[in-house]
């Protein structure tokens, strides 16, 4: 009886050393696909920080971005604007699971998701809009 | 005497297992500064605030400050 007790606080032990060196870490960010993503979105950034500023693309609930309205912007550069709200979501889709990922925790992108949704919304600019609980809000 | 060595391994592995029930769940904290960190580069940020809320005028980076 004894002899079992002791071999159950030592694995609980294991276990418990396991996860407390994991939390006390910051997540890993450093990886060359993250940085690789970092760069892509941070030229993507130049080209659509004026759609933000017009209302024509908005911050999602979901960390994403979405046209908002498509009528802020002319006719000739709207198919230019899908193609770079959809290639901006792919990055985003990738960068939450590169990050999962690179923790060890890929059952983390969800989270990790939902967490880059408040932060983007919380550093947008004045003037932006964003998905609030009843539809578009303007920051 | 076997008693109280029981009794104190229980609350050991009580103690034990509260902090692996903390530990598995998702790291918020570190996840937001991660996040933060991230934002930052992406829409270059300086120094974790929000983007400037004046802004009208279409961007040139390459402009010096003129003021």
């Amino acid at each position: 009886m004894k002899k079992l007790l002791l071999s159950f606080l030592l694995i609980i032990t294991m276990f418990a050393a396991n996860f407390v060196y994991a939390a006390a870490a910051d997540l890993e960010v450093n990886t060359p696909a993250i940085a690789a993503l970092k760069a892509s979105m941070q030229a993507r950034h130049g080209q659509l920080g004026p759609f933000y500023s017009s209302g024509a693309v908005g911050l999602t609930k979901d960390a994403f971005i979405a046209i908002k309205d498509a009528t802020a912007v002319p006719l000739k550069d709207r198919g230019g604007l899908n193609s770079l709200v959809s290639a901006e979501n792919a990055d985003r889709t990738n960068l939450y699971k590169e990050i999962a990922t690179a923790n060890g925790h890929p059952e983390w992108q969800g989270d990790i998701q939902n967490t880059f949704a408040g932060r983007w919304i919380d550093k947008a600019q004045a003037g932006w809009f964003y998905q609030g609980a009843g539809g578009w809000v303007k920051k | 005497m076997n008693k109280s060595l029981v009794i104190s391994s229980l609350g050991a592995a009580a103690i034990l297992s509260a902090c692996v029930t903390i530990n598995i769940y998702f790291p918020a904290a570190a996840a937001e500064k991660a996040a933060d960190k991230i934002i930052d580069e992406v829409w270059q940020l300086k120094d974790g605030q929000t983007a400037p809320a004046e802004k009208s005028t279409e961007p040139k980076p390459a402009d010096a400050p003129a003021k």
